[in-house]
Order: structure tokens, then sequence, then C-alpha cells
């Protein structure tokens, strides 16, 4: 029995190790047409016409589309954080006037095989104006399609938070502290590319898309608005997703390109993208910049921060809005009192593939701001880093604690959370004293080696609300239905280990179904760390309705009165002895028609914050300006963990992907605005041989008042802080504090630090 | 581009007649012409890995070698390793062990370690961790990866009469 807080093996596992996976590029259909997406060359151009006839004549291309073409589909909608402002930035699927990056579709083919349909792509020709591309999000804002929308700047909307007398605190001030850091491009870079497969049923009049991920309900209904099409005709299925990290199942431009042909073309349409198109045309995020101004006191209390951040939003505003500048301007503050702020969070647009959410959006470049911060303060002032932060830590009695703003549409109010306690455990567990007393050694015999602390505060939990039905058929079959997505990281272990909790049968007897729009109406999907949270508590929910409904039954069954019923071990038990199993109780119903069955929906206005420390030991070499990473560690208090091997394992492999985005990985463009980070040999994503064995110290000391588990989510805070630790451990390596101020700390860049370069 | 080749390919012990252009790559012949999806794309340009099969014992990216050139060579794909019901050793640790999250990179990893440790049995941790730094995971931070090959070395030797 598998209940919550065994590291059960998963579910999911057996048949993608058999190779028996459903990926998105394994469905098909009989008489299927291959799209190819054609792209622009340039980053920057009025564009003055596509000719398409060479690839028209090609045998086996069946269509050539470009923007005229669908010139009835409005653009992209934002799905979150609708800002003031936005929507004229929004992405149509084709473009239209102008391109405004490489990787910009342009027309799309279609074609009776795949490589048909790239040969076809290789003969369309855009005949494009180039023009200078602005690819500098801190310059002065220019226009965005200059001729034909004339006067519509780069610089879309300005996010204002704040709260406290901010002049006042800036007045009292014993020093005031500046820094200006940097966080580079990076995305979530999932192994499957996207892809899809869209197949119209003339009989139902029913369009579905295969390969959905992520948000398949809210791209449901989405998709039907842009076809103009009842969403009861249109149906998302998923399949197996090769990971998604915040970028993969958005709504992108190619999903509804290829929905919109199967209707057309009356035959299903399949796209699977290539690894070069996908890093130029998903997602990519990060690419932040802050100007931070702290007034502190003699202990380095930050009296009152004042901010200004920028984002590298991109050629264009995507689904989700203005989310990654208000989380991050919502959540800079992080750990810390700071009793007055302010901020100013600038979308910028530039001439690069459009940004969205990756995984801590908001959360890994702000906590790399404000714990170089910090570190800066402590450096200015003498003080020990780790002191500072004592000194600035919302104590315990403070819980729960009102930042006094919003992020996401809700209030941001830390739920609880006990950081000096963990702070304290963090700095034993670890040795932090003998580790920075090694480090002092090793430094004196000539070695560059350094610690460095990070501290970060997640979110988790996003609402409004979930749904669960369960359902145990005659045979001892359980079914859980949720409107949940599936992105790889053992939702149907999570999900069954918590029915299992309550119902006590083995998880092996039960089916977890998620991702598909037919068989529940409505789901939120998996982002924001909030399945375990809202979906897990919907199906605990849901399992106390099967169970007490089970036990009515039961009490029947054993003439008894249904309070007089014990449950145990999947039995209900009689005062008299007698007894009869969950199963039997759903065979006797399902003899008379009916179905042992329970339902819970479980909503949240709030979301709950999960806290931790990142530290890690690196150890530079002074020569090559390489950084090995020797030594790692994360604290992460979840509340309660359903699944402790489970939540090591994301913690893991959040760690090793903030270790390339504070290493190695960055999105890079020439002056022309040409990607040059266009191939895994040029993005540069960690091997087994970058990434140390990384300890988790999980802790479950301040459990979420906010829902029935008590959990929070697991999936982020292992990216969080990498770039805070891990600069502040080269800072310590080389005696040189304050000297990482941009992520990704190459090589190149940090031989130039170390010859006194900028 | 349309001259096509009629081959017979050696899969898994089992014979494929497909009738394929020359510059068809292996895994799209493994995928779409045998049906044989658990070989997956995930950069098509030789460096994630995604694609390992093995071909006469060895590990190869099946991106990067057309279809044609493997007529007449033993190629062992994800879909071969386990016997009937019984998982491979390598199979098994990966589950143990949580080897695998999204489970897009696995049968590459799965087969890369499957030609390795046939190769050497008594590979060191420090050669294991080269030899799989030579495929990419985005998931899992590797640890556990590394974890399950070593464990599946040991079981394998064991096992060895």
């Amino acid at each position: 029995m598998s209940g919550i807080g065994v590291s059960a093996r998963r579910l999911e596992d057996r048949p993608l190790l058999r190779g028996e996976g459903r990926f998105a590029a394994d469905f098909n259909a009989p008489g299927q047409l291959h799209m190819r997406v054609v792209r622009s060359p340039v980053a920057f151009g009025r564009l003055l016409g596509v000719d398409t006839e060479e690839a028209l004549a090609l045998p086996g291309v069946v269509a050539v589309w470009t923007a005229s073409d669908v010139s009835e589909l409005p653009p992209i909608d934002f799905r979150m954080t609708r800002i003031e402002g936005l929507a004229p930035y929004r992405q149509r699927v084709l473009a239209t006037d102008y391109v405004r990056y490489v990787g910009d579709p342009v027309a799309v083919v279609f074609a009776t095989d795949a490589y048909t349909a790239e040969d076809g792509a290789d003969l369309v020709f855009c005949d494009i104006d180039e023009l200078d591309p602005v690819l500098d999000p801190l310059a002065e804002p220019t226009l965005f399609m200059p001729e034909t929308q004339p006067g519509l700047l780069s610089e879309p909307a300005v996010v204002g938070k704040g709260y406290g007398d901010i002049d006042a605190a800036f007045a009292a001030a014993h020093r005031v502290v500046e820094l200006t850091v940097r966080v580079g491009r990076h995305s979530g870079v999932p192994l499957e590319t996207r892809g899809a497969l869209a197949v119209h049923d003339a009989k139902t009049d029913t369009l579905t898309m295969y390969g959905a991920a992520k948000v398949p309900h809210y791209n449901r209904d989405a998709i039907a608005r842009m076809l103009g099409r009842d969403r009861e005709r249109v149906q998302l299925s998923e399949g197996h997703v090769g990971g998604g990290f915040g970028i993969r199942g958005e709504l992108y431009p190619e999903d509804v390109l290829a929905c919109f042909a199967a209707l057309r073309l009356g035959a299903a349409v399949k796209w699977v993208e290539d690894r070069r198109e996908h890093l130029l045309a998903a997602n990519h995020s990060r690419d932040q910049t802050y100007r931070l101004r702290a007034a502190v006191d003699v202990r380095g209390f930050i009296l009152g921060l004042d901010a200004e951040l920028f984002t590298d939003q991109g050629a264009y505003v995507r689904t989700h809005g203005g989310t990654v500048t208000d989380l991050a301007a919502g959540l800079l503050p992080g750990p810390y009192v700071i009793p007055a702020y302010r901020v100013a969070g600038h979308i910028r647009l530039t001439n690069k593939t459009p940004a969205g959410t990756y995984r801590a959006p908001g959360r890994y470049e702000s906590t790399f701001a404000r714990e170089r911060l910090i570190d800066r303060i402590a450096g200015e002032l003498g003080l020990d880093p780790v002191a500072v932060r004592r000194a600035n830590l919302v104590p315990e009695e403070a819980m729960p604690f009102h930042r006094g703003l919003d992020t996401l549409g809700t209030h941001v109010v830390y739920d609880s959370g006990r950081y000096h306690d963990l702070l304290d455990r963090t700095l034993a567990h670890v040795d932090y004293d003998g580790e920075r007393k090694r480090a002092a050694e090793r430094r004196a015999a000539g070695e560059a080696v350094g610690v460095g602390l990070g501290w970060f505060v997640e979110k988790s939990g996003l609402g409004p609300k979930d749904l669960a039905r369960i359902t145990i058929a005659g045979d001892g079959r359980l079914e859980i239905v949720t409107g949940v997505a599936s992105i790889g990281q053992g939702v149907e272990t999570v999900l069954a280990q918590i029915c299992a909790e309550t119902l006590q049968l083995p998880i092996e007897t039960m089916r977890v179904v998620h991702g598909q729009t037919d068989r529940i109406e409505y789901g939120m999907g998996a982002f924001a760390s909030r399945v375990t949270v809202m979906t897990g508590s919907a199906v605990q929910i849901a399992s106390l309705d099967l169970l007490a409904n089970a036990r009515a039954e039961a009490a029947n069954m054993l003439q008894s009165a249904t309070d007089r019923v014990s449950f145990a071990g999947g039995i209900f038990a009689s005062p008299a002895g007698a007894s009869v199993s969950l199963r039997e109780v759903a065979a006797h119903l399902e003899s008379s028609g009916r179905t042992l069955s329970g339902e819970g929906e479980f909503a949240a206005d709030h979301m709950n914050y999960p806290y931790g420390i990142h530290i890690a030991r690196v150890r530079v070499d002074r020569e090559t300006g390489g950084v090995a990473v020797e030594r790692y560690v994360v604290a992460y208090d979840i509340g309660r963990a359903v699944n402790p091997m489970l939540v090591e394992g994301q913690i893991a492999g959040a760690c090793a992907q903030g270790i390339g985005g504070a290493l190695f990985e960055e999105f890079v463009y020439d002056e022309g605005g040409q990607p040059l980070a266009a191939s895994f040999a040029d993005y540069l994503m960690p091997t087994c041989h970058e990434v140390p064995t990384v300890e988790t110290l999980v802790r479950e000391d301040a459990p979420s008042p906010l829902n029935p588990l008590g959990v929070k989510g697991a999936g982020e805070g292992g990216i969080t802080a990498v770039g805070a630790a891990i600069a502040a451990a080269i800072d310590d390596a080389l005696e040189r504090p304050g000297l990482i101020s941009r992520l990704p700390v190459s090589p190149a860049r940090l031989h130039a630090l170390i010859n006194g370069g900028p | 581009m349309s001259d096509k080749t009629a081959i017979t390919l050696d899969v898994n012990g089992k014979h494929y007649a497909v009738t394929i252009e020359p510059r068809r790559s292996l895994a799209d012949v493994l995928r779409e012409d045998c049906g044989l999806t658990g070989t997956h794309l995930g950069c098509e340009h030789g460096v994630c890995g995604a694609c390992t099969v093995l071909v006469d014992g060895k590990p190869v990216r099946a991106c990067l070698m057309f279809g044609v050139q493997a007529e007449g060579r033993a190629i062992r794909t994800v879909e071969g390793l386990a016997d009937g019901e019984t998982l491979h050793p390598l199979q098994k640790a990966f589950w143990e062990n949580h080897g695998l999250q999204c489970g897009f990179c696995t049968p590459g990893f799965l087969m890369l370690a499957a030609g390795a440790l046939e190769e050497n049995p008594e590979m060191s941790e420090e050669e294991i961790r080269d030899v799989l730094s030579s495929n990419l995971c985005r998931c899992t931070g590797y640890q556990n990866i590394v974890k399950a090959v070593r464990l599946a070395a040991d079981e394998m030797r064991t096992r060895r009469p």
C-alpha cells in the first residue's frame, strides 16, 4: 500500500521503459498531410511578399499558405496576466506586414510526407525589406511596426507595484547600496520538440488535436474561439509529453495552423518541429536586467528597496501576457521583511524569439538579483552574508505574512514558514562553518574554491479550482479522472498515492486520466507548481466522498448503522464482526446498475509559498574560467512530501537546469539579430559531467494551512536560487565580493573578469 | 528525391522489408517505416542521443545514419530490450531508482548503457559517467540515471555464469 509519504516507484514508467510511449510525433492518422513552417531568415523587416509558386509546383505539395490565406484568424490571445496595453502586440499565426524575429512564421507548406514538406518550404521565397533590429531591451523604446502601427512603441507596459513609505526609508538610511545585475536568455528546452496531429471527424464534426500538453482545456477553448467553433466540437488529447518546464503546451501559431488546416484541407495534419525550429520559435525566457537601490541600517536590515527591472519580451507578447514581469516584481522581496518597496517592471520588445515562462519564472531572475544585493550589502558593511540574511528574514511569528501587494491577481500572503529554523538546520546539515574553513584552507594552498548561499521563496498552488472524479468498477479497477496535465513529473503516481491514503487500495489498481478534454468539463492543467496542491486536494476530497458513499452502502450490506461501520485496510466491518471490502461494495452496486463513485472540487483564492536555501561549493579554474560545481545542497520546505523520491527527483532535475542557466546556457544574437545558439552544439545544456549529485534536505516544517493535505509545490524550488548560490560561491572562490553580476558565468566571461575585463 | 530503394532491415531479430529514399535517416525508417516509435528524435543533429540504437552491438545515433546504410547490420532498439514481459536489468533499475521523468530520453540512455555494458561489464562509476555524458536528459539531473546504470551493471555481473 503506497499512501502519502511513500517513495513508490511510478505507475507511469513501464510503457516509457519499453518504448511504448505515445509522444506527439508518435500519433498518426490515415491520409495525413505534413505541415512545415517557413520562417523568417531575418530579425526585422517589412514583409513585401512571399513567392510560393515554385513550392506549389513540387509534386506532393498540396497547399502553401501565407498570411492572406489565414487573415480571418485573430492573433493568439493571452492566457494569463492580461495587462492593459498589451493587446496590439499579440502574435498572429503567420507574419503580417512585418517579420519581427528570425523564426517568425511567414508561410506553411502542406505535403504528403514530411521530407517533401521540408523540400517545399525550402522553395518558398520571402521578399523582405530588412530593417535594423532592436536587440537591447534597455535602449529607448522604438516603433513596433513603424509603417502599419504608427505610434506603437516597443514598451507595451510598465508593471508598477509597491507598499510602505519608500522616501522615508531612504531618508532614514545608514547607507544606500546600489546594484545592477542581469540574467541571460534561457529556456526550458524539453527533449521532445513540439508537435501536434489535428484530425477532423466529419461524421461528428469534431476536431481533435493530439499532442496537447500543459493546459489542454484552456487551449481547447482558445482554439475553438479562434476557429469560430463550438467548444464541444473541439477536443484536445494529451499523450506522453517529453518535458514541459513552462514553455511546452502554451498555445503557439503552429497548433492553430494545424487545426485550421485539418478543417480546410479535409485531411489530418501532422506537424513536428525540428530542434532548430524549437530553439528559434518556442518561448524563450529569463533575460531580465535589474537596477536595485536598497536603504539599509547598520545591521544590513533593508529599510526600503527601490527597484527597476526590464524584461526582454522578444518580438511579440504571447500567451503569458505580463506574467514573468509581474511575478518578478511581486516576488523580488523574497524571504525578507523589507518594510517599504517600490518597483517598476518594464516590458520591452526586441527582435528576438518571443518570451514566456520557464520553471520559476521571474523568481530565478529576481532571486539572483536580491541575493546578490544581500551579498553586496554584507560586503559594503563588512558583515557576514548569513548574518545579514538572518537580520532580514521574515520571523515565524509574522506568519501568515501579508506582503502588501498582488501577483497573478492574488494577494501575496506567505501562508506559513519557519525561515530562521530552516537556516539553522541547513547550516548545520552542510557543516557550513567547516565548508567555509576548508575552502579557505584550499584557497591558501592556491586553489580557487568558494562557498555560496542563496535564499528563495517559491509560490505554488495557483487556483482558481480543480475537479476530480473517482469510480471503482465491480472488478476493483479504480479510475481517477482529472483535468490536470502530465508533463513527465509523475502526476499519475502522486494522485494515486493521495487516493490510496484514504481508500487504502494498491496504486497499481488505479488509472489516472489527465489531459483529455472529452473526459471532464474543466481543468486548469499543469503549471506554477499547482498539480499536487490543487488536483491533489481535489483527489483527496473525491476519495473521502467515495469512501462516504461506500460506507453507506457497506452499512446496508452489513445491516449496521453507517457510523458504526469501521474501515481499515480497504475493508468495512460491523461491530458484529461481519465485513465487506471496498471492491465487494463496488461489485454489489454494479450488479444493481449503479457505480461506486466520488467527486471532489478544490478551490483556492491564494497561492502558497514553499521556501528554501541553496548552498554551492565551486572550484574555479583561473586559467580557463571554467567553474566546477563540487557540492550542491538544496534545502526545501514543501509542507508535506507525497512521494519523497519524486520530490528529490524534481529538485535534482530543476537544479541541473539552474546550473545550465548559471554557467552555460544562453541564447546569444549577433548584431544583425541572427541567433547564434540554434543547435545543441551552441545552446549548451549540462551533461552528467557538469552536474554534481545534488543533495536534498526536504523538510515538512511548515505545512500549508490552505489545503487539506498541507502540501506545497515541489517542482520549481530546485532551480530558483542556483544562479544566486553559484555566483556567491564564485565570488568567494576568487575572493572578489560582488564580482559576478551577470548570468551565465560562461568560461569566456569569467576569464575576462579574472583578467580585469568588464 | 523520389527514387526509392528496397532494402531489408534486421531489427531486434525480425526482418523488415522497406522501400525508402536513400536520404531517409535510420531513425525515420525505424519510426515511420518499421513502426518502432520507441526510438526518439530530440535534435536530429547527433548531440542529444535520444535516438541511440545498437548497430552490430555498438551505440549509434540513428539520426546521423541513413536507413540504407543499416542493411545487413543487426539493429537493436528499445523495443527489443525486454525479454517478453520480463524487463532488462537496466529497465528495472531505471524504474526502481526513478531514473526517468518524462521518459523521452530514456530509450536512448537505455540503449547507450546496454551497448556500453555489453562491451565492458566492469565499468567504474567514472567510466559510466563518461559514457552517459554523451546523451542529454532535461528532467532528472542525471543522478538517478547514473545510479540506475551502476546498479544494473552490478546486477548483470552477478547474473553472468
